[in-house]
């Protein structure tokens, strides 16, 4: 069954594997650690190229093995910006990883796997597909986490990320072992042909199982009470991955299984959806303003960012398709969105020190603006854009996503986002604040590595470039929104 | 030219980006030259703008200029003018280039402070041509990021205090209007403000937990989008952010704020409130002119009891700002073209006077009333200058104070007697604070030591009020050249909203 087309159609996920495995030796056979900065860079520029290689792929779905993995516009759409997010994430953080003595050479590598695994989990056609891609991710997530091994509060982070992540997993098993009994398949496919007669409870108890073990990842409330504690000990650049990455990537599967399983029964998952969307939204902007730390502000700030995409992908439930594709297409423009933003925002977060000392207290950040003006406004327009305030490109997303809302008749929900997002700009207002207007006070070295400074200053830059025509984002995103929305 | 409006409303904002790229370092010359790239840049958008006079034909009903393209997300980029926009466009480009020029001895980051009032001139122009109420909604909020800055760095010792009240006062106020347009965009199905023009809002009553609303959904919107023009305006009792704001400010935020960024709560008035919900606002309309009737009387009495001069002022903007609303809820010729027209002319008069009092402040560094006195012996030019503003914030016939006044009294007077009669007793009052204020600041014997080395104003402070003597004066003695620009479009608006309003439910107009 197995030939050539199929193994064609996987060849980035392929080359990524070998390319890790590869990595693997040949830092064990030489000098281990000493060859982490040139694997970081190597990596790095191994994700764009893959992420140029997937991008220029022709247009058009295709299936392998037997319909365990298929490759459309939406999943070429995730894996490039999980690429690109991730290799923006390598290149930053290289210099903070030597700097603290964290240039583990099982970092790269590391995280290479678990891009692999979050290219398969967007490309998921089959429950074992899906549960094998999110285990990969999952499993280098964890480990990553740990990273700072003499460090208590790392490795309570990376602990408590594997023992709520392997529930959350067992959470996600249990739901699709009951999807596959009362189906009788794992395929996708498979699951949807049965949708036609009346739904058994069983399935709709797998539903919802699996739709709890998926907000676990994307960490949308209730399932958020891991992110603030790992976001805070798990190391900046990791953290920073974390904020990311793999939220593209669970929040792509949580679509793809929406539609490509349960899209007969749009009703039944648009309800957790919406649930989950008003809940993230509100606690992450509550929980927030009482955060000192800016990791966990940011934890929480991405909570609330869930809850705004889950929006998208609530109105997506509407009956209406086109209604539904211009939800999914929100969805996917707010986390292209949301990506640059938090990388911008955490390489500013990884400069963050003084005296050499890494500084997460926000009150740090006391008069920056008097010290460097460039990067604190950098920082402004990052923030102020992370708030929704018009017209920088973070409101363009929440407009996406409110209008997708309206369009879809839930007014209620854009209303309670407008709500939200109100009480969650108190919190990106007082960074600013402090930057500009806060007390005198020991201020932050200005030392700042130079990716890190191309980083910001690009991600600040779009802010407001972007408001152009979105970096021509929107037609691409309508694409994968159509091809899983059919 | 096909997109003049365009080319006028991103002119300042790409000087600005150039100045935030391209200019380097904060020595003296890197400041000669962002004080000069600006003067440059507003001096040639005003320039640009007299195409659009030139150009604009009053008798033409609807929109001109009009520009459309497609944007992202499916909204869509659409500016034009009309008789009503076109005034605060003109009044904005106007008066730019001589806000630069006020700013021109400010030391402290200057680049930074030229380019907030770039981007600045950028959206406040963007929101006077906006056709899209999301485009619209992008410059109004837009708007406070600038002055918010410009508050809190530049601005006076509880600066910090007073930007946050800025921000957050008109914040909340917009959010009700987003969601208001949300409600707007579910109803009639498009953002487009040319077409939610023509559309007619379901005004029947409608019952929201056990309260039965007159106006139906009309009367919600209505409420929505007041609660964010009213805080901008500023309408009493949600003025107190004002007081603050400016004096906190520094002198050319000041001068912005009350000149233009006032103006936008009015214009939203005549561009929303009262053509998009006509049965509401018939229905409000008692409740507004009262509002503004205590605003008037209030204000000006609280503006008495002040013993700073830009306190004094920013109160007597406000009680300005009560005739405003009076004549545009009076909902007459006379009444709308008023509204416009104190608009048009408080945005010179009270700029002037926050010019008035940088003048000296720049010199002595107090605004305390109390430390001047007998500033006419040293200062003549100053004393003449400082005397046309009082005369024309009292609304002295000759100058343009007067004819806002007048007409927007007369409109009240037609609409409900008592009103206008209450706010009558504002001219009286504006009167004994504002010339109570110049004997004190500038008659009397020069006895203050601190003062007897005062210099009177240079040539730049001199070329700097010109224009503005020159507009107060010609629209003073000759109006027609605003008023036959607005008039067409008031009574085109006014037509269609009589016409909206249910026979026979127009009873306030029927009583005379």
């Amino acid at each position: 069954m197995t030939g050539t087309a199929d193994l064609l159609i996987l060849l980035p996920e392929l080359v990524l594997a070998v390319f890790a495995m590869a990595a693997l030796l040949a830092a064990v056979y030489t000098e281990k650690d000493g060859l982490t900065p040139l694997l970081i860079w190597a990596t790095a520029g191994m994700f764009l190229l893959v992420a140029f290689w997937i991008g220029v792929q022709p247009a058009g779905a295709r299936a392998a093995f037997g319909g365990m993995v298929v490759d459309d516009a939406f999943a070429r759409f995730a894996k490039v910006t999980i690429l690109l997010s991730a290799a923006a994430v390598l290149m930053m953080s290289q210099d903070y990883l030597i700097r603290r003595g964290l240039g583990r050479f099982e970092y790269p590598v590391l995280i290479t796997l678990a891009v692999v695994g979050m290219m398969l989990m967007v490309s998921a056609a089959d429950l074992m597909t899906l549960y094998v891609g999110l285990e990969l991710m999952s499993l280098s997530l964890y480990v990553v986490a740990a990273l700072r091994r003499d460090s208590v509060k790392s490795t309570e982070a990376g602990l408590k990320y594997f023992v709520l992540g392997a529930l959350s997993s067992g959470i996600l098993l249990y739901g699709a072992s009951l999807t596959y009994g009362y189906a009788g398949t794992t395929s996708f496919a498979g699951i949807l042909s049965t949708l036609d007669a009346e739904v058994p409870l069983g399935l709709l108890f797998g539903l919802v199982f699996m739709l709890a073990g998926l907000a676990f990842k994307v960490s949308a409330a209730p399932f958020h009470m891991w992110t603030p504690d790992v976001y805070e000990g798990a190391p900046t650049p990791v953290t920073a991955f974390f904020a990311t990455a793999p939220k593209v990537a669970a929040m792509a599967l949580m679509a793809r299984l929406a539609f490509d399983a349960f899209g007969a029964i749009p009703g039944d998952w648009g309800q957790v959806v919406a649930a989950l969307a008003v809940a993230s939204m509100f606690l992450g902007a509550i929980a927030a303003i009482g955060q000192r730390d800016i990791k966990r502000l940011m934890a929480y700030s991405s909570i609330a960012h869930m809850g705004f995409a889950l929006m998208g992908l609530a109105a997506a439930a509407a009956g209406d398709p086109r209604v539904a594709a211009a939800g999914v297409q929100a969805t996917l423009i707010y986390m292209a969105i949301y990506v640059v933003m938090n990388i911008g925002t955490f390489a500013f977060v990884l400069s963050m020190e003084r005296d050499g000392r890494p500084v997460t207290d926000i009150a740090g950040l006391n008069q920056f603006a008097s010290r460097e003006p460039t990067k604190a406004l950098c920082l402004l327009l990052l923030m102020f854009s992370l708030a929704g305030v018009p017209p920088l490109l973070g409101f363009f997303g929440k407009f996406a996503v409110l209008k997708a809302a309206v369009d879809a008749g839930m007014a209620w929900l854009a209303v309670a986002g407008a709500i939200a997002s109100v009480i969650g700009a108190f919190y990106y207002l007082r960074i600013v604040y402090f930057m500009y207007f806060g007390r005198e006070a020991e201020v932050l070295d200005s030392r700042m590595a130079p990716a890190q400074w191309l980083t910001l200053t690009l991600a600040s830059a779009a802010m407001l470039a972007g408001i152009l025509n979105l970096f021509g984002v929107e037609p691409l995103a309508a694409m994968a929104a159509d091809s899983l929305v059919r | 030219m096909a997109n003049l409006l365009s080319i006028i409303t991103f002119t300042p904002l790409v000087a600005a980006a150039i100045m935030a790229l391209f200019l380097r370092g904060d020595d003296p010359a890197a400041r000669r030259n962002a004080k000069w790239l600006a003067l440059l840049a507003t001096t040639a958008t005003f320039v640009v703008s007299l195409f659009l006079i030139a150009g604009f034909d009053p008798a033409a009903p609807g929109f001109q200029f009009v520009e459309e393209r497609t944007w992202v997300l499916g909204l869509r980029y659409k500016v034009g003018i009309d008789g009503i926009s076109i005034l605060f466009v003109m009044l904005t480009t106007f008066l730019m280039p001589l806000v630069i020029a006020s700013a021109w001895e400010v030391e402290h980051r200057v680049k930074e402070y030229m380019v907030a009032f770039l981007v600045l001139e950028s959206l406040m122009i963007g929101v006077f041509v906006a056709l899209d109420l999301v485009l619209f909604y992008l410059f109004f909020e837009a708007g406070l990021i600038p002055m918010f800055l410009i508050i809190g760095i530049w601005g006076g010792k509880d600066r910090i205090y007073a930007a946050f009240k800025f921000f957050l006062y008109t914040f909340l106020g917009s959010v009700l209007m987003l969601v208001a347009m949300v409600g707007m965009y579910v109803e009639a199905g498009t953002t487009d403000i040319a077409a939610l023009l023509r559309h007619e809002f379901p005004a029947g009553p409608v019952t929201i937990l056990g309260w039965q609303i007159v106006g139906g959904m009309q009367t919600l919107l209505w409420i929505a989008f007041f609660a964010s023009f009213a805080v901008k305006m500023p309408m009493w009792p949600v003025h107190t952010w004002l007081p603050d704001a400016h004096v906190q400010a520094p002198t050319a935020g000041s001068v912005v704020l009350a000149a233009i960024l006032l103006k936008m709560g009015g214009y939203g008035f005549l561009r929303f409130s009262l053509p998009m919900f006509p049965v509401a606002s018939d229905l409000m309309a008692p409740f507004v002119l009262w509002l503004s009737a205590i605003a008037i009387v209030y204000t000006s009495l609280v503006a008495l009891a002040q013993t700073d001069m830009k306190k004094l002022i920013a109160y007597s903007s406000v009680a300005h700002m009560g005739y405003v609303t009076m004549g545009i809820f009076a909902a007459n010729q006379q009444g709308l073209d008023g509204a416009i027209f104190q608009m048009l002319s408080h945005g010179f008069i009270s700029g002037a006077l926050f010019l008035c009092v940088g003048v000296i402040y720049d010199r002595m560094h107090t605004r305390e009333i109390d430390a001047y006195g007998g500033l006419v012996n040293r200062m003549p030019a100053y004393a003449a200058v400082f005397m046309l503003f009082t005369m024309a914030n009292v609304g002295l016939p000759g100058t343009s104070g007067f004819i806002g006044e007048f007409l927007t009294l007369a409109g009240a007077f037609q609409a409900n007697t008592w009103i206008a009669t209450v706010a009558a007793t504002g001219v009286i009052l504006s009167a004994a604070y504002a010339l109570w204020l110049y004997r004190r600041v500038v008659f009397g014997d020069l006895i203050k030591a601190a003062l007897k080395s005062i210099e009177d104003m240079d040539r730049r402070e001199k070329a700097i009020f010109a224009p503005l003597v020159a507009a107060t004066i010609i629209l003073g003695v000759y109006p027609s050249l605003a008023t036959d620009i607005v008039s067409p479009a008031v009574s085109s608006l006014l037509t269609e909203y009589h016409a909206s309003l249910p026979a026979g439910g127009d009873l306030r107009l029927a009583q005379h």
